[in-house]
């Protein structure tokens, strides 16, 4: 559903460039889950931009469902990848009730029937009408993330991406979340990739792992192989000692 | 409806329809701005201004306006003539009511031009960042190079005297501000992850531009425009002073005041009136800026 | 412990007005710390960071606090004045936040604001104010002070940024000292690096830490001791090797509810709050 072959982004030009992502390739398998993790700066969320055509420069091939996507996405090829970002308070306009947030993405795509498609989307993710009409300050953090979940499948994506979706959630607000994620991806049959700094979070989603740093894709593995340590190279190591608390011997 | 479920219906917390959303934000906007005294003494002044221009003809003759009556010049306040009269036995109460149109339509139509300009120059300068940026910049860059008063009177003299020009020579003068304060809005908004959401959606610029970040640098730039006002009705004042503004003998207040500058030690009312008149509107304005900018910093804190 | 606590809470209340009556975002909380680290865990609402701030007497107006006790050593903080509490910031408490970019002055240098700080509580001459920061700089593990002086914040990545502000408030050699997430903006690994010399620095001067997080395996393994606020009150006290342990169903329910590397489940149990953890204590 996803392949992407040697993508680049570079900012910046000629000796004071900076690859954001060099040479990043991997593929997901519909209806899979695939986590990328890494530290700040290490491309991960830049590559999440560039499979969601968020970033015109990038070079290299971004395959979604077998189409390769050009540098300016048609509005049909906007359809097949939406996003959910990290922090609740800045994905949602303050001016827009809930209603208009969902009700935007149905008149840009052209799909009809609004009321019904909104009270069904609200439903899915767990708000009542009573939030319909509410402004993103009158929702707590969680309701705002569950309104960007619904405002990313109210055009029926087939990928769905999310950068560090519970980051900035409680803890148990983030267990809602992710339960909430785990039943539309398997009502939905949706492909996922998720970005984050939390191996916990990202296993717990994920059957696949990417880890990035600096840049570079330096191991591909899996949630259960993070989960027993059998992994190759050092910068995964490095992580997964520091996921797992502090140790005074360190 | 009575009072108290008007009330309710604004302040539900769950409101049942765009309408009432809407309408309950403009209710709590208005209460805690109305909770503010002199945002509301400013509002009060504002208000009055635009009462008082459009009742002119009901509060007092028009005639009495331009009427001249060389037997009753320069007399002092009277039951006859509140304000008394000026050079030319016209009466200056009924030249100050006719005034407040003048100034109120010039302060509009400024607005009216400064605001469209600023923005469709600012936004795209913003939203597109490169050669669009630097040329619109430059542009604006030209026009905030010479000091206000001085292009408007260059404007003024090359257009010829009378309101209308002055109102072009004032805007011209006045949208560069506006235009940067637009694009520095816009270069704030347009990285936000809810514009991100709409190109994921396949917005367009011009739809996101529209629907999405001028809603978002109005309100900025509708206060700086209320800041603005003393500014511009002063330079009103000023082109009016020199004679460049309304023609005699209409009414406006900066002409008042230079035409009463002759009589100032003796029949000060003549001239001062006027410039109280200015003064009372300036602050009444700014007062109301001041409060439209607590109230939109309260609800961004 | 033998020696006579730091800090004695005995019946915080803090209270905001609110257009309803008062609200009171920390309920009766009730604590000593001693020579030792005490961690404050809760989610957002629960009152942690507000508890932190009453101590250094940084309870923003028109809120307020009250206390049945509140002593810091002999001094009583009850009615102290803003002057008062002025004295005892960074002097004998100081306070970390979690954002150095925020707590740091963007146009000066950093080690010249660690000196100001030295020279505002030590009355010391200049030279000797830059010698302090410049060793302070090297007790966080800088391991070149003198260029790093000379930066501004906005050159130091965050890390460093904190390990900065760390020694900026530890430089006039405070008591206590109250961390409120002092790394949750930073990557895992200079995490763990920056929470090493806390605890290397805290040990070392003999003082005491309160840190206040939302991470709970965090304070379980760094804090020696563990209080869980919820809604303003303190529902579980625990030593931290315990935590496995705990007996309240609001701490229960936030361990199971996290996810685990190692522990694969379909979905997390979610947290079933009950009203009566809520409830007043009295």
């Amino acid at each position: 559903m996803i392949r992407l072959d040697r993508v680049t982004v570079r900012y910046g030009s000629g000796a004071h460039g900076i690859a954001a992502a060099r040479d990043v390739s991997f593929t997901v398998a519909p209806g899979e889950a695939f986590g990328l993790v890494g530290e700040s700066g290490s491309g991960k969320s830049t590559v999440l931009r560039g499979v969601a055509g968020l970033i015109a420069h990038a070079e290299g091939v971004v395959e979604l469902a077998g189409e390769a996507m050009p540098r300016r996405r048609t509005r049909a090829q906007r359809r097949l990848v939406q996003m959910v970002f990290q922090d609740p308070y800045g994905s949602l306009h303050p001016n827009q009730t809930v209603d208009q947030a969902l009700a935007s993405p149905l008149r840009i795509q052209g799909l009809g029937d609004g009321e019904q498609r909104i009270a069904a989307s609200l439903r899915e993710v767990g708000l009542g009408p009573e939030h319909r009409f509410r402004y993103p300050h009158q929702l707590s953090g969680g309701q705002r993330q569950r309104v960007a979940i619904a405002r990313a499948l109210i055009v029926q994506p087939r990928i769905l991406l999310l950068d560090e979706p519970t980051s900035a959630l409680d803890v148990s607000v983030q267990a809602e979340i992710l339960n909430l994620l785990t039943r539309l991806r398997r009502e939905h049959g949706l492909t996922m990739l998720m970005v984050s700094h939390d191996l916990a979070v990202i296993a717990h989603l994920c059957e696949r792992v990417g880890v990035m740093q600096h840049g570079v894709l330096v191991e591909r593995t899996t949630a259960d192989a993070l989960a027993s340590g059998d992994v190759a190279h050092k910068h995964t190591r490095e992580l997964l000692r520091s996921n797992a608390g502090f140790d005074s011997a360190v | 409806m009575s009072g108290v479920a008007w009330r309710a219906w604004l302040l539900d917390p769950a409101p049942a329809s765009r309408r009432q959303a809407r309408f309950g934000r403009w209710f709590r906007g208005w209460r805690s701005f109305s909770a503010n005294g002199m945002a509301m003494a400013g509002f009060l002044i504002v208000l009055a201004l635009v009462l008082i221009a459009v009742a002119a003809p009901l509060i007092t003759d028009p005639h009495a306006a331009v009427a001249q009556s060389l037997a009753h010049r320069l007399q002092p306040g009277s039951a006859a003539h509140w304000f008394g009269t000026d050079e030319l036995g016209r009466d200056i109460f009924a030249r100050i009511v006719f005034g407040a149109r003048i100034t109120l339509t010039i302060v509009a139509l400024v607005g009216a031009i400064v605001v469209p300009v600023g923005l469709g120059i600012g936004l795209p300068a913003g939203y597109f960042g490169g050669a669009i940026d630097a040329v619109l910049m430059r542009v604006t860059d030209i026009f905030l190079a010479f000091p206000r008063l001085v292009l408007a009177l260059a404007f003024a003299a090359a257009l010829g005297p009378g309101i209308n020009n002055a109102v072009v020579a004032i805007a011209l003068t006045t949208w560069p501000p506006y235009a940067r304060l637009a694009r520095a809005e816009t270069i704030t908004r347009r990285n936000a992850e809810f514009v991100q959401a709409a190109v994921l959606q396949g917005a367009t610029p011009a739809s996101i531009l529209f629907r999405q970040i001028v809603p978002l640098c109005l309100p900025s730039v509708l206060i700086r425009l209320t800041l603005d006002m003393a500014g511009i009705i002063i330079t009103a004042a000023g082109l009016g002073f020199l004679g460049l503004g309304a023609q005699p003998p209409a009414p406006e207040w900066g002409a008042m005041v230079a035409s009463g500058r002759q009589v100032l030690l003796d029949q000060w009312w003549v001239a001062t009136i006027p410039g109280i008149a200015i003064f009372v509107t300036s602050v009444g304005f700014n007062l109301l800026g001041d409060g439209l900018r607590d109230v939109a910093d309260a609800r961004s804190a | 412990m033998t020696a006579a606590p730091l800090l004695t809470l005995r019946n915080l209340r803090v209270t905001f007005p609110g257009p309803h009556g008062d609200v009171a975002a920390v309920r009766n909380v009730s604590f000593t710390l001693g020579r030792e680290r005490l961690g404050i865990v809760g989610e957002s609402g629960s009152g942690k960071s507000t508890t932190g701030r009453a101590i250094m007497g940084l309870v923003p107006p028109p809120g307020r606090f009250t206390a049945d006790e509140m002593r810091l050593g002999d001094t009583d903080l009850r009615g102290l004045s803003e002057r008062g509490f002025r004295r005892l910031r960074g002097r004998r408490i100081a306070m970390v936040l979690q954002d150095p970019k925020y707590a740091l002055n963007p146009v000066m240098s950093v080690g010249r604001q660690i000196a100001e700080t030295h020279r505002a509580h030590m009355r010391a001459g200049a030279r000797a104010a830059r010698r302090a920061a410049l060793d302070m700089l090297a007790a966080v593990r800088i391991r070149d002070p003198e260029r790093v002086y000379e930066l501004y914040p906005h050159q130091v990545s965050g890390g460093m940024g904190q390990r900065a502000m760390i020694a900026m408030m530890l430089i006039a050699d405070p008591d206590i000292l109250i961390a409120d997430e002092p790394t949750s903006a930073l990557d895992a690994t200079v995490q763990t690096q920056v929470l090493a010399i806390l605890d290397e620095l805290v040990r070392g001067r003999g003082m005491g830490l309160i840190l206040v997080s939302h991470n709970l395996h965090l304070i379980s393994a760094f804090c020696d001791r563990v209080l869980v606020m919820y809604a303003g009150r303190v529902v579980e006290t625990c030593e931290a090797g315990q935590l496995h342990h705990a007996r309240h169903p609001y701490t229960r329910g936030l361990l199971a509810a996290l996810p685990e590397l190692g522990r694969r489940r379909e979905l997390l149990p979610q947290l079933q709050r009950d009203p009566a953890w809520a409830a007043d204590a009295g």
